[in-house]
């Protein structure tokens, strides 16, 4: 054997079996059950828009990508920008228009990503960049909810229908009602001068289950938890951010809402309203635009939940995970430049460590 | 090691590859026919090179000097097989560049013929120095990779009071079992080889830190530790880097090295179980390094397992040995973490070999690297804390002094980051080139400063000749009046004389 062995290399020479394409499918299956109970609550217009999101998502990628004469296929099959796509979907109306879906998914992957230099080069969340812009675009559209329609119902449209439903907008004559989200219906009244204690009774109908007026993602509040702890469970993600995040929404909720539940909503009212559980555990966790250590982690987790409980509680919109995300995102090179871990031998300050320790 | 456990005392840093030590772990140790040729390089450990004492043509017995150490930090070369030396020149050295270096080259009569050996039979009541006079004449180096002089730390151990010696049985590299065999097969010397250690650097107790993938290896070492309490027998729990020293010293006694330090300054000293083995043969037995347990391994090898081959065998003898199931699609020095790819296999098995992997194509395959998501796979491998994606972000742009500022120097090239990477992205490679290149303007300010002293030492020579031309010519002129004024004197006194009475001194 006197031939030469490829190229030199140098170590390691093996290497994990895990991916990025095998880590956003993870994060896919993750997300599937609580979309699957989103699209039997509100039936084929919520199939036909998901769709469409995840699609412009994927051609905003691919005609970037084709656009700096790059292969576009490697970089659509890890998977990002159906993800990037499919968590805007989760958290547009059910029953929005194809153009919301389209904008936003062109607008996540172009602008919120693409621009940037691509995967792992953004500093913002995509999906949130472009809620954010489609919220602010388009109120009216973007809050415009339907009262849950099972799939199976009388009244639910059909796969027709509901194709027309997303292309034309709603037909008259159908039988959907429209319908606030709680965090919408208690602000609105607030600004009407009813208090909690007379609007809450009021409330549209909230089932434990999660049949609720909502985004997909609201909905299916359970569903998103328990894919978010089995992330944890395959180690996808670690326990840092979603607690902190989800604690910073529920200690000041609990604190204001002890003093005074007349004006502020109780901490499970918050928890499983919104997009709280979706931002803990499926926006704020993204890797790319949060701090990659574990204390990092915690000051950026809690600083989205305070600020989703501010926004939510003083603010002129209804939700505020978005907002708060994207605040925090801003931070994360100030957080991941101030908080370093100890390295081995040396104190918290970098300087070596006394022989005596 | 139950549950809680695992979640308990499992450390935060390193990875948990498979490991693939078995079956090879497990076959009985083979005895590698000497070959006909051994090619035994000059330098085989860390420090000088060691300097031929023999001629070509010149006849040896195994175990007889041919190469002394040269140096502080050296370690002497000596004969595996007896023979005739048949060449000293160049060989392929084992090392990614396939470069030459200088070797001697031992051609084997088969007859074994083993030199005077002076064996000692009670190595306590030698006094330390004896002990680390006497492995540093048989050659022995540091057998876990590192081939750092065992002599030379053994005179550090004395010198800073070392309390406590760390024996390494990690051996966290997948694939290689070189240290599980000898714990298995030669417990007793390894055990003895710690005693006379820590007799050599004054330790009074031994920890022998040994993963717990090696239920077998521990099981023999207790038995052999079994009459002396003062060596313990501890395992640790298997994860990538635990063989890597401050990792091992950490978990077993809970202390840090300090950065920039090293592991005497916290009163402990690590020596791996196979050179305890080979410190053992060196006193008990007198005989020098010549021999070692190497691990061949791979997917390509047809019966993989553990060889005792002499120094100096080429590394194809010893696969044709175990025999290919099909060429290799990467040769392997050491092990997958670490190690370093060899070009072929014309290169002779050195000291600091524990294992040679011939990887079949599948093993050899590192999929294309892609772009950091910033997962932070490699933050929370890395055994010494560091951002391994930050300082890969600032050497990919040239931005060395930032990667400086994430403390790059702290990296111990354990290969951790690079393995967890979802991304593939070589981050060793990153951090080496980093390394090699400040390394290489560290030297380029070395020389512009050396340089410059010398230019200022000329400013300052010139000036001094001026100044000293100047005083010389000032003497001259002073010197010259002075002559012109005694002159003149004279003559006055001359004249004076012929005019005065005579009796006047001059």
């Amino acid at each position: 054997m006197s031939h030469a062995i490829g190229i030199p290399v140098t170590a390691p020479h093996t290497t994990t079996t895990n991916s990025a394409g095998r880590v956003m499918a993870t994060v896919m299956a993750a997300l599937l059950p609580a979309t699957l109970f989103g699209f039997w609550l509100y039936g084929w217009p919520a199939i036909f828009l998901w769709l469409i999101t995840v699609g412009s998502a994927a051609l905003g990628e691919a005609f970037c990508l084709r656009l700096m004469g790059r292969q576009a296929a490697p970089a659509l099959l890890d998977g990002s920008a159906v993800l990037t796509g499919w968590l805007l979907a989760l958290t547009l109306p059910p029953w929005a228009p194809w153009w919301i879906g389209a904008f936003g998914g062109l607008f996540a992957t172009v602008l919120g990503k693409q621009v940037f230099g691509g995967l792992g080069q953004n500093l913002f969340n995509p999906a949130m960049v472009a809620r954010v812009a489609l919220l602010i675009s388009f109120p009216v559209v973007m809050t415009a909810w339907v009262a849950p329609l099972p799939i199976h119902s009388a009244a639910a449209p059909g796969p027709i229908v509901g194709l027309l439903i997303t292309l034309k907008g709603m037909p008259p004559g159908l039988d959907a009602v429209a319908s606030a989200s709680l965090l919408g219906f208690a602000k609105t009244e607030m600004s009407r001068g009813l208090d909690l204690l007379q609007s809450l009774p009021q409330a549209p109908a909230q089932l434990w289950y999660g049949s609720r007026p909502g985004s997909l993602g609201e909905t299916a509040a359970w569903l998103i938890a328990a894919g978010g702890v089995a992330m944890m469970f395959l180690r996808i993600i670690t326990w840092h951010i979603p607690f902190a995040m989800l604690a910073g929404i529920a200690v000041p909720a609990a604190i204001f809402h002890a003093v005074d539940p007349a004006r502020y909503l109780d901490a499970g009212t918050h928890l499983m309203s919104g997009a709280a559980m979706l931002g803990a555990f499926f926006i704020a966790t993204d890797y790319v635009t949060s701090p990659n250590t574990p204390k990092g982690q915690l000051i950026f987790g809690a600083g989205c939940g305070l600020l989703t409980w501010v926004i939510r509680t003083w603010a002129g919109y209804p939700e505020g995970v978005a907002f708060a995300v994207l605040l925090m995102n801003a931070v994360t090179p100030i957080i991941d430049a101030y908080v370093k871990p100890r390295i081995y031998g040396r104190d918290r300050k970098g300087a070596a460590l006394e022989p005596g320790n | 090691m139950g549950f809680l456990d695992r979640i308990f005392r499992e450390p935060r840093w390193g990875v948990h590859p498979d490991d693939h030590k078995r079956p090879a772990a497990d076959a009985p140790l083979r005895i590698l026919p000497p070959p006909a040729r051994l090619y035994l390089p000059l330098h085989q450990h860390v420090g000088g090179a060691a300097r031929p004492v023999v001629l070509v043509g010149q006849k040896v017995l195994k175990g007889e000097l041919l190469a002394a150490a040269q140096g502080n930090i050296s370690a002497p070369i000596h004969a595996p097989v007896s023979g005739v030396v048949s060449a000293i020149g160049e060989v392929t050295a084992p090392h990614a560049s396939g470069l030459s270096f200088a070797a001697i080259t031992v051609e084997s009569d088969f007859e074994g013929r083993w030199i005077d050996t002076d064996p000692v039979a009670d190595p306590f009541a030698l006094a330390p120095e004896e002990i680390a006079r006497r492995t540093a004449l048989a050659g022995v180096v540091g057998l876990g990779g590192a081939t750092f002089p065992a002599a030379v730390k053994f005179a550090l151990g004395k010198r800073l009071a070392v309390s406590t010696l760390i024996v390494n049985g990690g051996e966290c590299e997948p694939y290689l079992s070189s240290d599980d065999r000898i714990m298995r097969d030669s417990a007793d010397q390894v055990v003895d080889g710690a005693r006379i250690v820590m007799h050599a650097i004054g330790a009074r107790e031994a920890l022998v830190g040994i993963e717990d993938n090696k239920p077998e290896a521990i099981a023999a070492m207790r038995i052999a530790a079994a009459a002396y309490p003062e060596v313990k027998i501890c395992p640790v729990p298997a994860r990538y880097p635990m063989g890597s020293d401050k990792q091992l010293i950490q978990t077993l006694t809970g202390k840090e090295v300090p950065a920039d330090a090293r592991a005497a300054e916290v009163g402990v000293l690590v020596h791996n179980v196979s050179t305890c083995a080979a410190v053992h043969k060196a006193i008990r037995l007198g005989q020098p390094l010549v021999e070692r347990i190497v691990t061949i391994n791979g997917g390509a090898v047809a019966h993989p397992g553990n060889i005792f081959a002499p120094l100096g065998t080429l590394v194809d003898e010893l696969l044709a040995f175990t025999g290919l199931l099909a060429p290799p699609a990467r040769l392997i020095l050491g092990g997958p973490m670490m190690g370093t790819p060899l070009l072929h296999g014309k290169v002779p098995l050195v000291k600091g070999a524990s294992g040679i992997l011939a990887f079949s194509a599948q093993e050899a395959v590192i999929p294309e690297a892609g772009p950091c998501i910033r997962c932070g796979n490699c933050t929370r491998a890395c055994p010494m804390g560091l951002l391994p994606l930050e300082m890969a972000a600032r050497i990919r742009v040239g931005e060395l002094d930032g990667a400086v500022d994430f403390m790059l120097s702290d990296c111990i090239s354990c290969g951790c980051c690079a393995y967890v990477c979802p991304s593939h992205i070589p981050l060793v490679q990153y951090f080496s080139h980093a390394k090699g290149e400040l390394a290489g303007r560290e030297r380029a300010k070395l020389r512009s400063d050396a340089a410059k002293r010398l230019i200022d030492a000329r400013v300052v020579r010139l000036e001094r000749e001026a100044r000293e031309k100047s005083a010389a010519a000032a003497r001259r002129k002073a010197e010259r009046a002075a002559a012109k004024a005694k002159a003149e004197a004279e003559a006055v006194n001359a004249t004076a004389a012929t005019t005065t009475a005579e009796g006047e001194p001059a």
